[in-house]
């Protein structure tokens, strides 16, 4: 026990003395110009396995619809080559697939991964290596702002954060429904629910609105008994529940099925075909969720995706992989507008118009879109009365 | 009052499940003490396969139900064979990671060939029917959960008491050389002890598949903790035991759900299981054995 | 005096340190090893640091437990909060310092009821507690709770990373051939009889399972300042089982063997990526076979060390 100390001192000094010539070497990507007809690898960096597999695979099939579509048109510019990688939902692997993606493979930009942790452990990896990150889902407030404030300057995000939706949700329970008590039911293990739950509460507060309770889940649950047991003695007027569709959805049919009969509110989380599966179709009365897109009275490119998404995968698309549709085509459309990688695609990307299925928008200074929130209603598990809610107004 | 009798239902529907996941933890623990992390992926599993059978061939929930245990009773036999058979003399660190290597490759498997977004049972497969007593709402499906926990450990009860096989796995789980000098065949027992605690995390599969209505591949992890700690709670080795740690560990949750924070549902359970292993370290119904010098 | 510390033995070993640096650094910098295959390098060196640790506990004394991820957690969360306020080096010492006492405490905490418990029993209350940590963790104010912490500065440099992972080397396998380290050992071997001895097992014990949270806390830290982001779920009771295969897969007790472990993980884990999503199946496959045809790990107890090469050679000249 003397001895070792003293070892320990003698080899961390002659180590410490080595430890001047290290240093980190440059690691950026090299930049090309493109020339039409050439072959671009785009890099897709999803969690196809592990917790949150479910978003990540819903994700990467709308990516490769995209990319197929793309190469599929007569008047492309280029060939997408595309690269896919599966970081199992471990922001540790995100991180190594996103440089792997960058410098190894040299892809002109990554879309992915699903959740905002794993996402922005890909960030600086973007930065260093001048790559494009181009995020569907990274909701979480500030999320695309590194420690000092800035955003980072390779990340892109399509959605909105989950500040955006969360406030619409209650300016819209407070002054559409006229709902005063409300009770906030949210997944603890789970940043997106989180932030949601954060300002929505923080919004229905300033309004003049009372938060009778809070309650947590945890994802992955399926009894929700106890709470809802709980609940039947509140006095409350509505039901926020941020989160995803897997629970939301058991969540509606165990609060019906135990007489709760309240309005429950949710965030594009919930919007997925699988809510009507999990919940059933009679469960789903005085629903209502905010989502950039809906499929009332949907546009041409809306129903075409869908119909094509059907043919591809034989099954309904949801929220997911509709923005990751759209983030893949709008790195495309950078990409042709740019011809070019690295620098001037980043360039190309900030300055882009994109006409997407979830609106059309540009990116303000934070690397956000900026578009309007949607509230759809259901009826019988059916989308109608979307409204369209503007933060800005009041 | 009407509220407190709502959750003891909630609890002990919810503890059900996790008493028959706990049965074939306990089982496997007292006969060869391999702490089988794969068995809450054998309970996923279960609810797989009669998520096929419901949704694909139209069987009905009993149908359904025998064709996952069985299923699962022979996957049991298989892992342990190939799996756990070859490590019976290994250090049991050893065999534990193998039986992660196993759940892994169980979940991750099915993840790959079943997809991995959450899966949902026909609609009314057990009826929608609801009963009130007294304001106490019991639903069909937990009435059935009732039913087949009561039922099955009954056969289990039975089966280890009463029959030729019962008393073999009793003998092996004292002491497995003495047994094999008077004749027992130790590899059939084992192979029988899984083969029955696999069959009943089947069971629970089936019934938390149409009781929640939704299955995923990963489904197995968090109840097949529970599970085990309810099995170390109840005395891990001891049948009863399990039954009382399993329906003790689920009111214990809804409890604290109800009468407390459910951000801490989770903790409520270890914190419970470190009272326990300080307190009794054999657990609620354990012997203290005094280690021989 | 001096010539005592640098024995023979020792002055190899710093050579042997000094080499393995030089050249990695080498191949860094003339872009041999790209960035890419820097993250999975730093990844196996902290995975050293936590195999090693966790060797200590389990290998050389004996206990079963299945928390390191907890102690491991605990070290990266305060490293996180006192470097996003302060991003330099002292920030980074103060937090492993904040990390080393936080783990500590935590360590005492459950050793001290639970080392009385035995084999399995251990191993799960070890896995309660980490539990109870991450339940903590994920609902604190200042931790952020599930959406963890981001936009940690990267600190953890090469350098500072291999010299933090020799010094835990050097200080488990001190410790394990020091006279307290023998106590460990015999306890390992037969916790009665070395009672019987007169040994105070509780002390020992609890000695080698604080120096290997704390060594893990340190593990945690480079972790955190290396990889921008940290949440709960990494932390989970599968980053436990994780290390536990290194340990067990290099053999219980042999250091040497926790280290070419985490390497040969590291390794295949970057190799599995190519497989997309069945990386995990084949990854459960590798570990049942390892564990079924190698039950006793790479290297048994086994050891390298310059004094038994130092020994043969001798011994070859004397037969010359």
């Amino acid at each position: 026990m003397k001895k070792f100390p003293k070892i320990l001192a003698s080899s961390v000094m002659a180590l410490s003395l080595l430890a001047g010539c290290g240093s980190e070497g440059g690691n950026a990507a090299t930049a090309v110009e493109l020339n039409e007809g050439d072959t671009v690898k785009v890099g897709l960096n999803y969690e196809l396995s592990g917790a949150t597999a479910t978003y990540g695979l819903a994700m990467e099939k709308g990516s490769q619809l995209a990319i197929k579509q793309y190469n599929e048109r007569e008047d492309r510019k280029y060939t997408i080559e595309v690269i896919s990688q599966d970081c199992k939902s471990d922001s540790v692997e995100a991180q190594s697939i996103a440089s792997r993606l960058m410098t190894e493979e040299g892809v002109a930009f990554q879309v992915g991964p699903a959740t905002s942790p794993d996402s922005l452990a890909t960030y600086p990896i973007s930065t260093d290596a001048q790559v494009p990150v181009l995020s569907p889902a990274v909701t979480q407030n500030g999320g695309m702002l590194d420690a000092n404030g800035e955003a980072y300057p390779y990340a892109w995000r399509v959605c909105f954060e989950d500040n955006a939706q969360a406030s619409a949700m209650a300016v819209f329970a407070y002054e559409n429904l006229g709902k005063r008590k409300a009770v906030v039911y949210s997944d603890s293990g789970n940043d997106y629910a989180k932030g949601l739950a954060e300002s929505f509460i923080e919004k229905f507060e300033s309004l003049g609105g009372e938060i009778v309770t809070t309650e947590n889940y945890i994802q992955g649950d399926t009894d929700f008994n106890a709470v809802i047991s709980s609940l039947t003695e509140e006095d409350f007027d509505v039901l926020y529940v941020p989160g995803y569709y897997g629970e939301a959805g058991l969540i509606i049919k165990q609060a019906r099925a135990a007489g709760l009969d309240q309005p429950i509110l949710g965030p594009d989380g919930m919007d997925s075909p699988k809510l009507a599966e999990l919940a059933g179709a009679s469960a789903l009365n005085d629903v209502y969720f905010t989502t950039a897109y809906t499929t009332v009275d949907a546009s041409d490119e809306l129903l075409s995706f869908i119909e094509a998404y059907k043919a591809e995968y034989n099954e309904e698309p949801d929220m997911f992989s509709v923005l990751a549709y759209d983030a893949t085509n709008l790195g495309l459309q950078a990409l042709e507008e740019a011809g070019a990688t690295g620098e001037k695609l980043n360039e190309a990307i900030k300055n882009i118009q994109f006409e997407g299925l979830t609106g059309s928008f540009a990116f303000d200074e934070e690397h956000s879109p900026t578009k309007p929130v949607l509230v759809v209603e259901l009826q019988d598990g059916v989308q109608v009365n979307p409204i369209k809610i503007d933060l800005d107004a009041e | 009052m009407t509220q407190f009798l709502q959750q003891l239902v909630n609890g002990l529907s919810l503890g059900s499940i996790y008493a028959l996941i706990a049965l074939g933890y306990t089982m496997v623990y007292g006969i060869i003490k391999l702490i089988n992390f794969a068995h809450g992926d054998i309970y996923m599993l279960g609810a797989f396969v009669a998520f096929y059978a419901t949704r694909y061939f139209q069987l009905n929930f009993f149908l359904a139900l025998i064709v996952a245990m069985l299923f699962c009773g022979v996957l049991g036999v298989v892992i342990e064979r190939i799996a756990y058979k070859p490590l019976r003399h290994a250090t049991r660190i050893t065999a534990l990671i193998t039986a992660m290597g196993v759940s892994y490759i169980l979940e991750y498997g099915t993840q790959f060939l079943a997809g991995s977004d959450v899966k949902t049972f026909p609609e009314g497969l057990l009826g929608n029917l609801t009963l009130e007593l007294g304001g106490v709402r019991i639903s069909m499906q937990q009435i059935m959960i009732f039913a087949v926990t009561i039922l099955l450990m009954l056969a289990l009860t039975y089966i280890v008491n009463r029959t030729r096989m019962g008393r073999a796995m009793r003998a092996v789980s004292v002491d497995e050389e003495a047994a094999q000098l008077m004749g027992i065949s130790v590899d059939r027992t084992i192979s029988f002890t899984f083969l029955l605690g696999s069959v009943l995390a089947g069971a629970a599969g089936v019934l938390v598949g149409v009781y929640y209505n939704s299955i995923n591949p990963l489904m197995g992890m968090t109840p097949g903790l529970k599970a085990f700690i309810a099995a170390v709670f109840g005395g891990i080795g001891i049948i009863p035991g399990a039954m009382i740690g399993g329906l003790s560990i689920g009111i214990a949750e809804t409890l604290v759900i109800a009468y407390g924070s459910s951000l801490y549902k989770d903790a409520i359970v270890y914190v419970i299981l470190i009272l326990i292993l300080i307190i009794k370290p054999a657990g609620l119904l354990g012997k203290h054995v005094k280690e021989k010098v | 005096m001096l010539k005592k510390y640098f024995s023979k033995e020792n002055i190899c070993w710093i050579i042997f340190a000094a080499v393995i640096f030089t050249l990695i650094t080498f191949l860094m910098n003339v872009g041999v090893i790209g960035s890419y295959y820097q993250i999975t390098l730093y990844n196996i060196c902290i995975n050293v640091i936590l195999a090693v640790s966790l060797n200590l506990i389990i290998g050389v004394c004996g206990q079963f437990s299945l928390g390191h991820a907890g102690f491991m957690c605990i070290g990266a969360y305060s490293a996180a909060i006192v470097v996003r306020s302060m991003s330099n080096l002292l920030g980074f010492a103060l937090g492993v310092g904040i990390g080393i006492v936080i783990s500590t405490i935590a360590a005492l905490i459950v050793s001290i009821p639970t080392l009385r418990l035995r084999g399995d029993y251990l191993a799960i209350a070890t896995l309660g507690f980490s539990e109870i940590i991450r339940i903590i963790v994920l609902n604190l104010k200042i931790t952020n709770g599930a959406a963890g912490l981001s936009g940690i500065a990267k600190l953890t440099t090469w350098p500072l990373l291999f010299v933090l992972m020799v010094a835990s080397i050097v200080i488990v396998t001190n410790f394990s051939r020091s006279r307290q380290g023998r106590a460990c050992i015999s306890i390992r071997e037969d916790e009665i009889a070395s009672e019987a001895m007169g040994i105070n097992t509780t002390r020992y014990k609890t000695t080698a399972f604080v120096i290997g949270a704390a060594l893990a806390s340190v593990a945690g830290a480079l972790y955190a300042c290396n990889f921008y982001v940290i949440k709960p779920d990494l932390f989970t009771f599968n980053k436990s089982i994780d290390i536990l295969v290194m340990v067990v897969f290099g053999g219980m007790g042999s250091m040497t063997g926790s280290v070419i472990a985490a390497a040969f993980i590291g390794v295949l884990n970057m190799l599995l990526q190519n497989f997309s999503s069945i990386r995990m199946v084949i990854y459960g496959v590798v570990l049942v076979a390892i564990m079924i045809f190698r039950p006793g790990g790479l290297l048994g107890t086994k050891e390298f060390t310059f004094s038994a090469l130092l020994h043969r050679k001798r011994k070859e000249k004397g037969r010359k």
